[in-house]
């Protein structure tokens, strides 16, 4: 294997390719055989590093020195400056210095950050499994199935704390525990990778970015439960995602990591991704075991759940993608270091996808219980053009809607629900005070008519009721009276729904209701649009 | 998504290579679909007839699953297929501003086909790519941090 | 793969692909790069401490480079720091003394007296 003194990440996750990060790459193999540095200097493509803003973005080790925005133009530089003299070019790393680049500061961005999820994002090439062995891939999985019964690896995740990350903060090990107690022949694992609420795209960037750590932990919880086969349900979008996954599980059957009797130890497991086809609503698990069964993705009537009677009716254990990317880490260094992180209630790191009016969007990963603030105004540099914050909705359009009294609320699984809202799948959407609540409400419901799966009534009719009279509203023609009937139909989806989609649907509304009722007032009254956003 | 009518001739036997491929199993019907759509651009009503037939459920099952996903399709479909994501980071950076360029553009509504078969204009539901919204999906090529200025010159490239 | 042992063994093959990312506490050789450097020869220079660390199948060094440090008449000059002991500054170095100060310094702790440049 060649040793080379200086390796050059460019980040090709999905975001970065847009920028083309791709024509960049071109250019440094390029400079660098110009320069005769190819032998001395690697350039390797690796997954989402994170500031999805600022690409194309690269990293240059072993300096760890961060360029974004890279232009073509720039490269000939960054070889001659940097690989060749050592000279960090850094009129390309610092701020303001070209107009319309953002002040972006990298200590700060990656400081309060802990990565426990992304530590291999952006950091191995996902195209080689050496990589990830290297980084002690796959030694969990070693050490579940030559050290561990699965009744002790069910216990660690138990005592991690780990919740789902999908948003439902079911107890991981709990579930597992559930199909492991079944006594049928045939068990199956699925991975839920049908990521659809909107202003979420964490799951894709870790597909794209490590996926054998999903492969890895898709084998350990087969083994802990006792399932020979798993599936990656991969929503049809994800084009990169799937092309990754289906090319890690060729690279781990290659050698021995999947198929049978792995590592001797007689535990055999099949590994395969399911595509999915366009449909928000699959990524409820019952939903998506549905679609997996050639059927219409509606949600089925619960109990029974999954973990007794799943996919072909047999205990099936359905976890995010997220969730389980911690599991590695938890075998390997145990459920005390996990419980190191994060609020003792709530353990761990919570990856969230910053998007909106925000300086910094992109992906990042901190301990759970941190505010609001500390990521928007250290992690996420504030607002754009200084303006103020006027709500942020955390968990997807089907999450809650905080206002700016609730910047110093923990963000975590059990603190948020109290407050109305839910920190769901980690999708943050900042909105400044130039946006209209009324039309954005309006925006929500339009998705959720568009995605109920018309399969119970409160949903099915519901949610086109509430878009109805919410579009009543910020056409200025609302009365009092309205808004009575969102806070009861709102109430009665929330209780008679029959998957956690026509459930949520009204919680954004029901939450900007809360706190910025006078919005809604002043077009209901004044007929008047407080930011002028509205065609009134 | 590119449509060779001489394919709409031979649907009996694409249809028939996939199911095969797909070892007529009936919960492979997403699958199955997924792949005629792929081969044949569209769902034509032959393709779901066979399709039954293949895996034995019933046309009307075949139907169900049909219109319920966003990515398949039995209307014919252009040669280019647009998405445009209206999810709520998208509308809040200007989402709306591109669908009313597109629509100018092509002259076309959302959910229609131009007259010449090369384009047709969707909505889609959230991308995954929020990070650089407002966002586009053109056949499997994605599109980001776009102002209503860029739509011209991305169109260029398909026609 | 059969064993945990093959195992580890693809992933100490595999380190070094990934060891330069992580940083921690490793011997550093810095290169001085700048246009006296280069012109004195230290493109040779380093090419041969590549070459000489490849050769010994030594993984665990990372080498980079740096400026002028306005000692042009001492150029190509590369300093040596291990972990824990200070940074040791080396002369005209030429490919031949490179491969020496490897041998010697880089690997075994034992600093080439003759090339070093006094501290003034």
């Amino acid at each position: 294997m060649q040793f080379y003194r200086s390796h050059v990440l460019i980040c090709a996750g999905t975001p970065c390719i847009l920028k083309g990060c791709g024509a960049v790459r071109d250019a440094f193999i390029t400079e660098l055989k110009n320069q005769g540095l190819e032998e001395e200097v690697r350039v390797v493509e690796t997954g989402c590093l994170g500031p999805c803003d600022l690409g194309p973005v690269i990293v240059i080790y072993p300096e760890g020195t961060l360029y974004e925005k890279v232009k073509i133009s720039d490269v000939p530089k960054i070889v001659d400056e940097h690989l060749l003299k050592g000279r960090i070019v850094r009129d390309l790393i610092s701020e303001g210095s070209i107009p319309g680049i953002i002040p972006y500061k990298e200590p700060v961005y990656f400081g309060i950050q802990e990565r426990i999820v992304l530590r291999n994002c952006g950091i191995i090439d996902p195209s080689s499994i050496e990589e990830y062995i290297a980084r002690d891939g796959y030694q969990a999985l070693a050490k579940c199935l030559t050290e561990m019964k699965p009744s002790e690896v069910i216990e660690i995740v138990k005592q991690s704390g780990l919740v789902g990350r999908g948003g439902a903060a079911f107890p991981t090990g709990l579930k597992w525990s559930f199909t492991a107690n079944t006594k049928d022949d045939q068990k199956y694992m699925i991975c839920n990778a049908d990521e659809g609420e909107p202003g979420t795209f964490k799951d894709r960037l870790i597909l794209e970015g490590d996926p054998h750590s999903i492969i890895e932990a898709m084998t350990i919880a087969g083994y802990a439960v006792g399932a020979t086969r798993g599936f990656v349900y991969i929503r049809g979008e994800y084009g990169l995602s799937i092309d990754r996954i289906n090319q890690g599980i060729q690279q781990a059957e290659s050698m021995g990591l999947l198929g049978d009797n792995i590592f001797g130890s007689g535990f055999s497991f099949k590994l395969e991704v399911k595509k999915g086809a366009g449909a928000y609503v699959c990524g409820e698990e019952t939903a998506l075991i549905e679609s997996m069964e050639g059927n219409r993705g509606e949600p089925r009537v619960k109990p029974p759940y999954p973990g007794t009677h799943g996919f072909l009716g047999k205990p099936t254990v359905v976890n995010n993608v997220e969730t389980l990317a911690n599991v590695p880490q938890i075998i390997l260094n145990g459920a005390d270091w996990y419980r190191g992180y994060g609020t003792p209630k709530c353990p761990g790191t919570k990856v969230f996808t910053m998007t909106g009016d925000i300086n910094n969007k992109g992906l990042i990963e901190v301990p759970m219980g941190i505010t609001l603030r500390e990521i928007i105004y250290e992690i996420g540099g504030g607002i754009p053009e200084g303006r103020e914050f006027k709500m942020a909705q955390t968990g997807g359009t089907s999450g809650g809607c905080l206002s700016g009294e609730m910047l110093d609320v923990p963000m975590d699984y059990f603190t948020l629900p109290e407050k109305g809202s839910a920190l769901g799948s980690g999708a943050l959407l900042i909105m400044d005070d130039s946006h209209c609540i009324v039309d954005i409400a309006e925006s929500f419901m339009r998705f959720f008519v568009r995605e109920s799966c018309g399969k119970c009534a409160p949903c099915r009719v519901g949610t086109v009721r509430l878009h109805e009279i919410v579009k009543k509203v910020a056409c200025g023609d609302g009365t009092y009276e309205d808004l009575e009937i969102l806070e009861d139909l709102g109430r009665t989806m929330r209780e008679t729904s029959l998957c956690g989609l026509g459930q949520s649907a009204p919680v954004p509304i029901m939450t900007m209701l809360r706190y910025f009722k006078d919005e809604f007032m002043a077009h209901i009254e004044e007929k008047r649009c407080p930011s002028e956003t509205c065609k009134l | 998504m590119n449509v060779v009518p001489a394919d709409l001739n031979n649907v009996e036997s694409i249809v028939n290579e996939i199911v095969t491929r797909h070892e007529g199993n009936k919960h492979e019907l997403v699958a199955v679909l997924n792949d005629v759509q792929k081969t044949l651009g569209y769902l034509p009503e032959s393709a779901l007839i066979q399709v039954a037939d293949g895996l034995d459920i019933p046309l009307s099952k075949v139907y169900g699953v049909a219109t319920f996903y966003t990515l398949l399709s039995i209307k014919p479909m252009g040669k280019h297929v647009i998405r445009v994501c209206e999810s709520a980071p998208c509308h809040l950076l200007g989402a709306n501003s591109l669908i009313d360029v597109l629509r100018k553009e092509l002259r076309i509504s959302i959910g229609e086909t131009t007259k010449c078969g090369t384009f047709t204009l969707e909505h889609t539901s959230c991308l995954g790519l929020c990070g650089v919204a407002p966002a586009i999906m053109i056949d499997d090529e994605v599109f980001g941090n776009l102002m209503p200025d860029d739509i011209p010159a991305i169109l260029e490239k398909y026609k | 793969m059969k064993t945990v042992e093959d195992l580890e063994r693809i992933r100490k093959q595999a380190k070094v692909m990934t060891k330069l990312r992580e940083g921690g506490e490793t011997t550093k050789v810095v290169v001085g790069m700048g246009t006296c450097g280069i012109a004195a020869g230290a493109r040779e220079t380093l090419s041969a401490i590549m070459d000489e660390l490849a050769r010994r199948n030594i993984q665990d060094v990372i080498v980079t480079q740096t400026g002028c440090i306005g000692l042009c008449e001492q150029e190509p000059i590369i300093t040596v720091e291990r972990p824990g002991e200070g940074k040791v500054s080396y002369g005209k170095v030429s490919g031949e003394r490179a491969r020496k100060i490897v041998a010697s310094h880089v690997i075994n702790g034992q600093v080439v007296g003759e090339w070093v440049i006094p501290a003034s």
